[in-house]
């Protein structure tokens, strides 16, 4: 009998390897760019992108996300996005976003 | 319980025509997602209020939590290698890449140690200020539950060893992986927040 893991197709061996390597390097990329002082302007969105690319990448491919049911793809994003949601609400009612915070 | 209902019990699946016991980690994954959520809000609320010392650049070692970062996202690689490898029922490679995959998360877990224990030594505890409180409670959850897989995947070790795992089993091991891969991501994103955003 078949398991049930073997009917969806899932990326090969080869297209994990490279998909470790890719998020070794955006790990080197993160840190190299936090060291330049000339990027520091645009550290916040540039990390926050790289960070996002990690993410998605160990997502879609290790979780099998992208090869999956969407019903699984459902059950995570939709938390994910109300989790989020509610990040960005709180940071903006404590005044983040505006600079209201600062150490004292 | 025989070989073949063990193998039944395997695959039952839901109504949806998938495979229940990953539904149920899919929806377990997802209020993971609510609960790191809530403590990431705190660390970032909480973020430069400390009204007292150390302060995260006092204390952040980028260079030494780069390392122990590499070396979890290795991890998810060897947990990948681990899963294909008992689906093809290669259980030599299976029971390998299994153990790496603990053995890995042991040498997060002891570099997460370290860090605390050289926190600690530089004054800053769980009651010190708020970025000790926030800072503790955020990566401390992540670390408890790097421990718990870490056992995850010893058991599943020992069952590879006795006999007792076998391709038939295969969503076992997917659905240890889900679990490995989320602690992972949670980890790239607290990487980000808590080390680089400083």
């Amino acid at each position: 009998m078949e398991n049930s893991t073997a009917e969806h197709a899932h990326a090969s061996v080869k297209t994990y390897l490279v998909v470790a390597a890719v998020l070794g390097v955006i790990t080197a990329v993160e840190v190299a760019i936090f060291y330049i002082e000339a990027l520091q302007p645009v550290l916040v969105p540039l990390l926050l992108t790289l960070s996002a690319a990690k993410f998605t990448l160990v997502v879609g491919f290790f979780m099998h996300l992208k090869y999956d049911s969407k019903i699984f793809r459902g059950l995570f994003v939709g938390p994910l996005a109300v989790a989020i949601l509610i990040i960005l609400a709180m940071l903006a009612l404590f005044g983040v976003f505006g600079g209201g915070g600062g150490a004292a | 319980m025989s070989e073949t209902a063990a193998a039944s019990a395997e695959m039952h699946q839901s109504s949806t025509g998938l495979p229940s016991r990953k539904l149920l980690m899919w929806a377990f994954i997802g209020s993971e997602c609510m609960l790191f959520g809530s403590l990431i809000i705190t660390y970032l609320v909480y973020r430069g209020r400390s009204i007292v010392g150390p302060y995260p650049e006092d204390l952040l070692n980028i260079p030494f939590i780069t390392v122990t970062t590499f070396v979890l996202l290795m991890s998810s690689l060897t947990m990948v290698l681990a899963l294909a490898a008992v689906q093809r029922n290669d259980m030599r490679q299976g029971k390998l890449w299994l153990l790496m995959t603990a053995l890995l998360g042991l040498v997060f877990l002891a570099g997460q140690v370290y860090e605390f224990t050289h926190f600690v030594h530089e004054g800053l505890g769980l009651t010190t200020n708020l970025f000790g409180a926030s800072f503790f409670l955020l990566t401390g959850t992540h670390g408890a539950h790097v421990f718990v897989g870490v056992i995850w995947l010893l058991t599943l070790f020992v069952l590879a060893v006795s006999g007792k795992l076998t391709s038939e089993n295969a969503e076992t091991v997917e659905i240890t992986g889900l679990y490995w891969h989320f602690v992972d991501v949670v980890w790239i994103v607290l990487f980000t927040i808590i080390y680089l955003l400083v």
